[in-house]
């Protein structure tokens, strides 16, 4: 008697609980079949090395690619042809590893510094207007009756660009100027962007040569109102005498296009302001052929591009060491590894 | 009260009165956490509205054909969660393989509404009955749905509209951030406690 009423309970008790269990794990198990089937109906055939490059980035979302985090990166790499090399964290390393994936890309890639075209906006440099008294950023000093200093172009030195660097790599010196270590700066662009005069630019790191000034005034203005006494007064002595045509001046300002400079430093000796500065200055090593080792093919004499080679087919050639500017061009070239620098 | 006249209430209840950020505190997480750009809270408010909508119908079918007969009301909760989940799961597939410039927009907020309680939330006060005794039936749960949904965006719009003046407000350096955005949801909610005086 005793026996039966608790297995009727039990029954009872077993129909209560097992009824949800069947129910809820039908539910689910519908449902799982559901996801499996349409994961395969409507699957999106995603190019492999996308889910490749999101391995290799650091997944920081940092978006100083550009993209919207580590993921669009990698889309955009793969599908919109975005450069290899704009993961900021990532570097170097990365990039290379990113443009192995994707091939032929590989050789377009050149670490960049960022470089400052202004050499004032520190304590004892800079000629003031009046005395900014603001928010302590330089967009907001740019506002108020264009910018506290004297040049209109120049750094103010409120040092926006300090603040957004990630990776430590500009630094202030007892002068109140920054400065940028190369080894650090990744060329992630974020100062370019946060500089309101735009006084930065991401120059590749084996180009030495800079013009130190961003002020489009008249030569006579510019030295006046310049603190540091070093602008340009676009006189265009410097794209006059460069070998290759790389230096232009437009709006009284000259700019070196890094695609063509060779790094020669002739500008900077010639520059009469001193606005050009010369990482290389004496430095530079002159060209000298190896007679027995030259076989006469004239490439070298073909690639320099300051005509300082001479020689005829078939006869060892001879440096003009008056001419030549230390560009390195013909020791890259010769086939024979016949040219020293000394 | 003729059909228009019932979709007049519910949609003046559902944006304003019965807010579901504001007056149920349902949903605080993204209204919190995707408030800072307007694009963004659009598409997430897009994508919230889309759901809701569509939990809302299943959940409504699961509710009054699976656990009303079977007498398993009170497991509702679970049964909801795994149909949303589910449900977002599966038309996020749909999405990505049909309309992909839909899932270019909508696609990273998708998995962020799978456990939003607000979706949830709207789908069990779909099968509670009303005030009057009352319950919805099937086009009213999913209509009730989608203006739930679109009270939530027109909040999460206008908490980033104010967020996105405020951040070139030059603000205490202790009130930025997190912390104004606090102060702006309470204020926001008192603002809409004013429209529990509507009677309609």
């Amino acid at each position: 008697m005793h026996n039966l009423a608790f297995t009727v309970i039990l029954a009872a008790g077993l129909s209560e609980i097992l009824t949800p269990v069947i129910i809820l794990g039908a539910m689910g198990l519908i449902f799982g079949l559901i996801l499996a089937f349409a994961s395969k109906v409507f699957e999106v055939k995603i190019d492999p090395r996308v889910e490749q490059i999101l391995e290799l980035l650091p997944g920081a979302n940092c978006g100083a690619c550009g993209g919207a985090g580590c993921s669009g990166y990698a889309d955009s790499i793969v599908n919109g042809g975005a450069a290899c090399n704009l993961c900021a964290p990532g570097g170097a390393a990365i990039a290379e590893a990113i443009a192995r994936i994707m091939g032929a890309e590989a050789g377009a890639l050149e670490k960049r510094i960022a470089v400052y075209h202004c050499t004032s906006g520190g304590h004892e440099n800079t000629k003031w207007k009046y005395a900014y008294e603001g928010i302590e950023s330089c967009l907001s000093a740019v506002n108020i009756a264009g910018g506290p200093s004297m040049c209109s172009y120049g750094c103010l030195g409120y040092n926006d660009c300090f603040r957004v660097c990630k990776f430590d790599a500009i630094s202030i010196n007892d002068c109140g100027m920054r400065v940028i270590d190369p080894e650090k700066c990744t060329a992630c662009g974020a100062c370019v962007k946060a500089c309101p005069r735009q006084l930065i630019e991401l120059v590749p790191v084996s180009k030495n040569v800079y013009i130190r000034c961003s002020s489009k005034d008249k030569g006579p203005l510019a030295k006046q109102v310049c603190g540091s006494g070093l602008p340009c007064i676009g006189c265009g002595i410097c794209a006059k005498k460069c070998p290759v045509e790389a230096i232009t001046i437009e709006n009284n300002l000259a700019r070196i296009d890094y695609e063509k400079c060779i790094n020669c430093g002739i500008c900077a000796t010639v520059c009469p302001t001193k606005s050009i500065q010369d990482l290389l200055a004496g430095l530079r090593k002159k060209a000298l052929i190896e007679e027995d080792l030259c076989i006469g093919c004239t490439i070298c004499a073909k690639v320099c591009p300051v005509q300082a080679i001479s020689g005829e087919l078939k006869q060892v050639h001879k440096v003009d060491p008056e001419k030549c500017v230390g560009c390195e061009i013909c020791v890259a070239k010769c086939p024979k590894k016949a040219i020293k620098m000394v | 009260m003729n059909f228009l006249g019932q979709l007049f209430v519910m949609a003046v209840s559902a944006i304003f009165i019965q807010n579901f950020v504001l007056s149920r505190f349902l949903g605080l997480c993204p209204y919190l956490g995707v408030s800072k750009k307007m694009d963004s809270a659009f598409g997430m408010g897009m994508a919230v509205i889309f759901v809701m909508t569509m939990a809302s119908a299943i959940c409504y079918l699961i509710y009054q054909y699976l656990l009303v007969p079977y007498d398993l009301t009170y497991l509702s909760t679970l049964a909801f969660i795994l149909t949303i989940a589910a449900l977002v799961q599966f038309v996020e597939m749909v999405i990505q393989k049909n309309a992909p410039a839909l899932y270019k927009s909508l696609g990273v907020y998708l998995p962020l509404i799978t456990t939003n309680c607000a979706v949830l939330g709207v789908a069990i006060l779909n099968i509670t009955p009303q005030a009057d005794g009352s319950t919805h039936n099937f086009l009213m749960a999913t209509l009730n749905g989608l203006l739930s949904g679109v009270g939530f965006t027109f909040v999460l719009l206008a908490m980033a509209g104010i967020r996105q003046r405020l951040a070139l407000v030059d603000l205490p350096k202790s009130m930025e951030g997190f912390a104004s955005g606090m102060i702006l949801a309470g204020t926001m909610a008192l603002a809409f406690y004013g429209f529990m005086g509507l009677k309609i």
